[in-house]
């Protein structure tokens, strides 16, 4: 048996079918994931992603060791604001993505369940000469309400601050309410919160939303959502081995004059050198992309220079086949795909694929 | 608890086979659709076909994953259910009915005595 969230009961209750997921046991569906990823695209669903860790850093030195363990930099941003950001290896390798809550003295990092072990030993042991405090938070449960109705839904629910919040806030801005933290973040391409409250009041704001018409939905319509909105899942679209700048994340990247993040080194190497590059594809026929397939680009004539799906699926929204892949950089028009033992053609697009809605991907010609 | 119909033979891959004269009409059990999820892409055999028993027939995708569909017995493909190209949700909805996959003239019955029995089928089911 694996880990279990305050919702356990809640899923299992509606038929939710659980499997493992970083050692966690997770709904990865409730009878239908298309159902659910179209209710996020067009109405409300929620996710319980208790799974993932949250850490608080603090103390006097907090700023200067997040300036020098993240490769976005919190000065960035303005106090109340979440920041996404690769935490990297001395190459350059992500270590893992995660989003920074800048608070009025502290910071929370929520950081993946399956490198959680990784992050915190990490994390540790680049704290040496930094006065700061790590504390990892696994009494908090988190529950995202997301699609084009979620914040409407929720706030029904709420009133005073909670209320106000879910209604006012900017988009990747938070409140911190009482004991809930109510952010305008998610991983699906839909407008909506993320709230992370103490795991005892998950379970009564879950059956509220579920009262309230909004749907339940599992990590797979999660994956679905989240590739069709252009968004990388770690493990899948990079990992250790793999630099941001190859993996879509150069805008997360701050070069700023100075700041010695780690990584940094490598990074700068890396751009001179010049390096692979994730664009989108979108596969023309029928089938589907999957991980790992081969994808050959160049026109036949001479080298044929190689990539490779580093998540692939079927859109539900598109109602045809989308990936990311990594490939050589200059790739642009058509290439192929071996499915199979088949070249299938596929088109060369800038994700996302999908946002608050509607069609928004653009070819690369 | 899935529906496993009596009157069907079955493969541990979970493909079923109905009897029609000398035809078995193939397709994958309740258990397989469920267990595959919303099904998003069927790729079927071509018509005239011959396959030998355990030869790759065709795949059939869901969101999440492929999986091969062999042939239960040994023939030549009679027909195939063209409907799945539009609507592979077919196999989910009515996995013994109109979601069926494909046809296939059988070279020798006697292959139908190697494949499972309704109960045989369930007992691998439960052991799994």
């Amino acid at each position: 048996m694996g880990h279990r969230t305050p919702l356990y009961d809640e899923h299992v209750a509606v038929g939710g079918k659980m499997v493992d997921f970083g050692g966690w046991d997770m709904p990865i569906h409730y009878g239908s994931q298309i159902e659910e990823h179209h209710a996020v695209r067009q109405d409300a669903g929620m996710f319980d992603v208790s799974h993932m860790t949250v850490v608080d850093v603090s103390g006097t030195g907090a700023r200067d060791y997040l300036r020098r363990l993240l490769a976005n930099d919190v000065d960035s941003i303005e106090t109340g604001r979440a920041l996404y950001s690769g935490m990297l290896n001395e190459g350059g390798g992500v270590i893992d993505d995660l989003i920074v809550y800048k608070g009025d003295k502290d910071y929370r990092l929520v950081v993946n369940c399956a490198t959680r072990d990784t992050d915190l030993e990490w994390m540790e042991q680049q704290a040496g000469g930094f006065a700061v405090d790590i504390r990892e938070r696994p009494e908090l449960a988190m529950i995202a309400v997301q699609g084009p109705e979620a914040r409407a839904k929720l706030a029904a629910l709420l009133d005073g601050e909670r209320r106000d919040a879910v209604e006012n806030l900017g988009v990747f801005a938070f409140a911190d309410c009482g004991d809930w933290t109510i952010a305008r973040t998610g991983y699906t391409g839909e407008d909506g919160v993320e709230i992370i409250l103490p795991g005892h009041h998950a379970v009564a704001l879950w059956k509220q939303l579920a009262d309230a018409g909004v749907r339940p939905a599992g990590l797979g319509a999660r994956d679905t959502l989240r590739l069709e909105a252009g968004m990388n899942l770690y493990g899948n679209d990079m990992d250790g081995t793999v630099s941001p700048l190859e993996a879509a994340m150069g805008w997360t990247v701050k070069f700023n004059e100075g700041r010695d993040f780690i990584g940094r080194d490598a990074l700068e190497r890396q751009k001179e050198k010049g390096h692979h590059r994730l664009v989108g594809l979108v596969l023309e026929g029928k089938g589907v992309l999957r991980a790992h397939q081969k994808v050959i680009t160049g026109d036949g004539e001479g080298a044929e220079f190689e990539g490779e799906i580093t998540s692939g699926t079927f859109s539900p929204t598109l109602g045809k086949s989308i990936a990311l892949a990594r490939v050589p950089a200059g790739t642009k028009g058509q290439v192929r795909v071996e499915i199979r033992k088949k070249h299938l053609p596929a088109q060369v697009v800038r994700p996302p694929f999908v946002r608050n809605g509607k069609t928004v991907y653009k070819s690369i010609d | 608890m899935s529906e496993i119909p009596a009157e069907l033979r079955y493969r541990t891959s979970h493909e079923w086979v109905r009897v029609e004269d000398d035809v078995a009409v193939v397709g994958i059990t309740d258990h397989a659709q469920d267990a595959m999820g919303d099904l998003v892409y069927v790729e079927l055999p071509e018509v005239g076909q011959v396959l030998a028993t355990g030869e790759e027939a065709g795949v059939v995708e869901s969101v999440k994953a492929a999986s091969d569909i062999y042939a239960p017995v040994s023939g030549e493909i009679v027909a195939v259910n063209d409907a799945l190209e539009d609507e592979p949700e077919l196999v989910n909805n009515e996995p013994y009915g109109n979601g069926w996959l494909f046809k296939i003239k059988m070279a020798d019955s006697g292959e139908l005595k190697e494949m499972l029995t309704a109960d045989q089928y369930q007992e691998q089911l439960d052991s799994e």
